[in-house]
């Protein structure tokens, strides 16, 4: 009936996870509870869980993302710790089952369920205003990605209460990954989780890349867009290029586990090897598919506060196309040391390196484009200035392990740990950040708090340092990745150091939720009321903070790359002299039921229970069904509404989102 | 003192002096001509191949550091330079767009990524891990065997095996022929260059040489599961022949023979493995075990023994399920 799961699936006897599965049912339960006490169930229901509109699913991306954040980086802070206590003699606090599972852990939460959710929760915000369109192309596509993505996510949260999760590295490289070598629901857990919040961001990339070419505001040639709209175009190519193929490896890897097949098995002509260059052919494109809308984000962000255009935004274009392009040549870049030949590894080295011409073209032109600008040092400039230089520094690292002979000696050491956190937290978290700091008012229409922001950069900056520039030295020390336990004291100090640079971050990460706190208490007093807090220069600047659920009253009319600047120096009027009615998309639950349904399955599929995994599919089927019949998915808002609506616009009386 | 030579005793003067500290926070690499004493493995480097490898380290990150150290000065510089605050800077919001800055920007990246290319398109062929050394001396060939979770290591010509140890004269080119009777691993010892990933039902090669006598630490460097951190092993480079043939003669004193039901028996996990010798090794080993005939025979043979399918069977796809393909 019920499968694998027993009881004794429930880790009673480890009190370090129990006590973060107690912390988390707790919480959910505050949460619960405060919801119900509020009677806002209803609220809930019809205004968020059920909603289409791409500001409030950016929005619930984000807080997906932020929790998820703080999951991963309690993994950090457990790896820190165990490292800095256990050398020599000491054990530590994790044994190797524990801290192996940790780490994968926090590797596949901070890239699928922390920097994705991020960045399509940006995009989701971001987008459609920037491109002066009233919503993404498919709203209930967009509800549905989301939501897949939450069921992806539960499921790695519910491996700490129940089971346990992947000990094989975020990757999951076989023969480890094989039943052989892992016969426990950790894999499956992995593999499940990743298929369906997979398939949840190969549906974003469809939907944003239709939503970029056949939704943008009259006047806006390709040409015209701003930078975030095409790193995002770009990026959501490379998701629809790139995802696919790691559906496919989960789904072989699956097979093989399920069914006993051999496709990476280390017999029967199974190659394991076919396996990692599969998920790395989706895998190198995905950081680009993190970075590309960061470098957006710095884009937007430091000609608004330079109060200048963005220097040589051809040269960013076409810089942006051709790391996409370049991204998909460079997979075999991540294992030069299984002996490909030096023909095949020169090939992939220099591409590799290749890519850095573009990415330095870029961080030229952030800085041309501060060059006689105004330049406002405000919190979202000081992520940026952080990025720029931190970048600088991990793409020297990146650039010297495409070096295939140096690769041979810092493969798979500190120093390459080092060197991706220094471009996924140099470029993608602080990305993030600056762009929350950014555009937060427009999407919440008040700003947050600039001292507690500034505090939290610098204690990031600061923590990063402290925290990762030891593991360069480790890894140049002969430190390898993925140790519970060392003999050599001389590395133990830097371990502490880098432990302190954990704590250091984690002081940030508090700044930032005091923030958000301090923010939210003292809104009133930080209400955007014009709609351009920041003198901006993009449409999602033209319409008011925060926006309606249509956007634009009335479609502005591009005439220039920076839209909205233009049309300030014209002095063009955004009101609408004659209101029409506006044709909008209804909410629907088909989304959220569908992830439920699908859930359970992905759930009843780790456990063999065969009879819930068809049912719950087939339920999903059934919604989706009812969904594509249902004729009642859009309504208009009367032109006497938005006339109403408008009359609000800047004092404050617009229902906050 | 943060780090400090062990052996020699000197401190790392680096990280005590403020002074420096900024320019080791941007580029550890820089300081490392300076260093001194074992800990150093990759910048310390004991055999023509990784100083080789620690020389192309050091000069492609001067390269770059030719561009880098302006280019973060700059942000600096222009960041307060232009800050709003700063009344007397010029200021044209309009101007986006110079000929001959983008012509500098695109092409000072291309320079520097095409001397970084020829230093890779050569390096990585005379780097082949694959390639025999240059040397007059006769090259010793051992073959590396990555087991659950320790190394094996079996000397073909000597007729002898180890565990986790390894040993060759200094100044002898060794020729490491390596795979894996369990999951990924990488061969590495960081001081004498290169590693090469350990592939089951794959063979690797290696080709290292020690120039200096001296105990080297080796360990793999890919994750294999819970006795990972534990895969490590100390390679000996003996200073002469002599040396390597009186250790050869205590390995050859040791009791133990390797064979197929020894090495099943050995096959079965086991963390933190002490050293061991074996006196004796059965012809081909090495190649049955890349084949996969021994799995499958240690499979069979303790699946009837021992009820460890998982350490008997360690190529069968399923657990419990010996391989069944017949050889």
């Amino acid at each position: 009936m019920l499968g694998k799961l027993t009881l004794s699936a429930i880790p009673y006897q480890n009190p370090i996870v129990m006590g973060a599965v107690a912390f988390m049912a707790l919480t959910a339960i505050a949460v619960l509870g405060a919801v119900t006490a509020l009677g806002k169930w209803k609220y809930l229901w019809t205004e968020w869980l059920t909603s289409v509109d791409h500001k409030r699913i950016g929005a619930m991306y984000i807080i997906l993302a932020g929790v998820m954040l703080l999951r991963g980086f309690s993994d950090a802070i457990m790896m820190r710790a165990q490292q800095a206590l256990a050398y020599g003699g000491h054990a530590g606090y994790l044994p190797p089952e524990h801290f192996d599972q940790v780490f994968s852990a926090h590797g596949t939460i901070m890239i699928f369920f922390m920097a994705m959710p991020f960045m399509i929760g940006l995009m989701n915000c971001v987008l459609p205003l920037q491109i002066g369109a009233r919503d993404v192309a498919f709203p209930f596509l967009n509800s549905l990605s989301l939501w897949l993505t939450v069921a992806g996510a539960m499921l790695v949260n519910i491996s700490l209460a129940i089971g346990n999760f992947a000990r094989t590295g975020w990757l999951a490289y076989p023969p480890l990954s094989e039943l052989h070598f892992s016969p426990g629901v950790g894999v499956d857990y992995y593999i499940w989780a990743l298929q369906i919040s997979g398939i949840g961001t190969t549906l974003s990339g469809v939907n944003f890349i239709a939503t970029i070419l056949k939704m943008r505001a009259p006047g806006m040639t390709l040409m015209r867009m701003p930078v975030f709209t095409w790193t995002a175009l770009c990026t959501n190519i490379l998701i629809v290029a790139a995802f696919p193929v790691l559906t496919v490896s989960l789904a072989l890897l699956t097979l093989d586990r399920y069914l006993g097949m051999h496709f990476f098995t280390n017999s029967l002509g199974g190659d394991p090897m076919m396996y990692i260059n599969l998920i790395w052919i989706w895998g190198h494109p995905e950081v680009y598919i993190l970075v590309l809308p960061a470098f957006g984000i710095f884009s937007e962000i430091i000609a608004t506060f330079s109060g200048k255009r963005l220097f040589g935004y051809t040269s960013m274009v076409f810089a942006t196309m051709a790391i996409a392009l370049l991204s998909f040549i460079v997979w075999l870049h991540h294992f030069f040391t299984m002996g490909s030949g030096a023909d095949v590894n020169t090939f992939f080295g220099i591409t590799t390196m290749v890519i850095a011409v573009p990415t330095g073209v870029k961080i030229f032109n952030w800085l041309f484009t501060m060059y006689r600008g105004r330049v406002r040092l405000e919190s979202p400039v000081l992520w940026t200035i952080g990025f720029m230089i931190t970048f600088v520094i991990g793409g020297m690292s990146g650039v010297l392990l495409a070096v295939p002979p140096a690769d041979f000696v810092l493969h798979n050491s500190l120093f390459l740990v080092a060197h991706f956190h220094n471009v996924i937290i140099g470029g993608v978290v602080f990305g993030v950040f600056a762009a929350v700091n950014f555009w937060f008012p427009k999407v919440f229409g008040f700003r947050l708090n600039e001292t507690l922001g500034k505090a939290a950069f610098w204690c990031w900056l600061v923590g990063f340092y402290v925290a990762f520039m030891p593991l360069y030295v480790l890894g140049l020390m002969g430190a390898t990745r993925r140790m519970d336990h060392y003999d050599n004291p001389a590395w133990h100090p830097l371990f502490v150091v880098a432990a302190a640079g954990a704590a250091i971050i984690f002081c940030g990460i508090v700044l930032q939720i005091a923030q958000v706190v301090v923010s939210l208490a003292q809104r009133e007093r930080a209400r955007d009321l014009t709609g351009d807090p920041w003198g901006g220069r993009t449409l999602e600047w033209a319409t008011s903070s925060p926006p309606p659920a249509y956007n634009f009253a009335r479609i502005p009319v591009v005439r220039d790359r920076d839209a909205f600047w233009d049309m300030k120096q014209r002095g063009v009027n955004m009101k609408a002299a004659v209101y029409r009615p506006i044709h909008m998309p209804r909410n629907t639950g088909t989304g959220f039921v569908m992830a439920v349904f699908l859930g359970l399955a992905a759930f009843a599929m780790i456990w063999h229970i065969w009879w819930l995994a068809i049912g719950g599919t087939a339920a999903a089927m059934v919604a989706l069904i009812r969904h594509a019949f249902d004729d009642d998915r859009d309504y208009y808002v009367e032109a006497e509404e938005v006339r109403q609506t408008e009359s609000l616009r800047g004092r404050a009386q617009l229902r906050s989102v | 003192m943060l780090i400090g030579s062990k052996k020699t005793g000197d401190p790392l003067p680096i990280m005590n002096r403020p002074a420096r500290s900024r320019i080791l926070r941007l580029l550890p690499l820089a300081a490392a001509l300076l260093l001194s004493g074992c800990q150093w493995a990759v910048l310390d480097p004991k055999g023509p191949i990784g100083v080789q490898e620690r020389s192309i380290i050091l000069t492609a990150t001067v390269l770059m550091l030719i561009v880098v150290v302006p280019v973060i000065a700059l942000i600096l510089i222009f960041a307060w330079r232009y800050r709003a605050s700063n009344e007397k800077a010029e200021y044209r919001p309009d101007w986006s767009h110079s000929n001959r800055i983008e012509a500098v920007v695109w092409l000072i990246p291309c320079i520097i990524i095409l001397a970084l290319g020829v230093i890779a398109w050569r390096s990585s062929h005379t780097l082949d891990p694959y390639r025999p050394l240059d040397s007059k001396v006769k090259p010793i060939r051992i073959d590396a065997v990555a087991l659950d979770w320790k190394w094996l290591f079996i000397y073909p010509e000597q007729k002898v095996a180890t565990v986790n140890q390894v040993a060759f004269p200094a100044n002898v080119p060794v020729e490491f022929h390596i795979t894996s009777a369990t999951v990924m691993n990488a061969f590495f010892i960081p001081q004498l260059g290169s590693q090469i990933y350990a592939m089951a039902r794959m063979e690797t090669q290696l080709h290292l040489l020690a120039s200096e006598p001296g105990t080297y630490q080796g360990l793999s460097s890919n994750y294999s599961g819970d006795g990972f951190s534990g895969m490590t092993f100390k390679a000996i480079a003996l200073p002469s022949q002599q040396g390597f043939d009186a250790w050869l003669a205590k390995v050859k004193a040791a009791p133990r023979k390797l064979d197929a039901a020894s090495f099943a028996r050995l096959a079965a996990p086991s963390e933190n493995n002490p050293v061991e010798y074996y006196s004796q090794v059965q012809p081909r080993l090495f190649g049955d075990i890349v084949a996969g005939r021994l799995q499958e025979r240690a499979g069979r043979l303790l699946a009837r023994t021992s009820a460890h399918a998982h350490a008997a069977a360690p190529m069968s796809g399923m657990p419990g399920m010996p391989a069944t393909r017949s050889n």
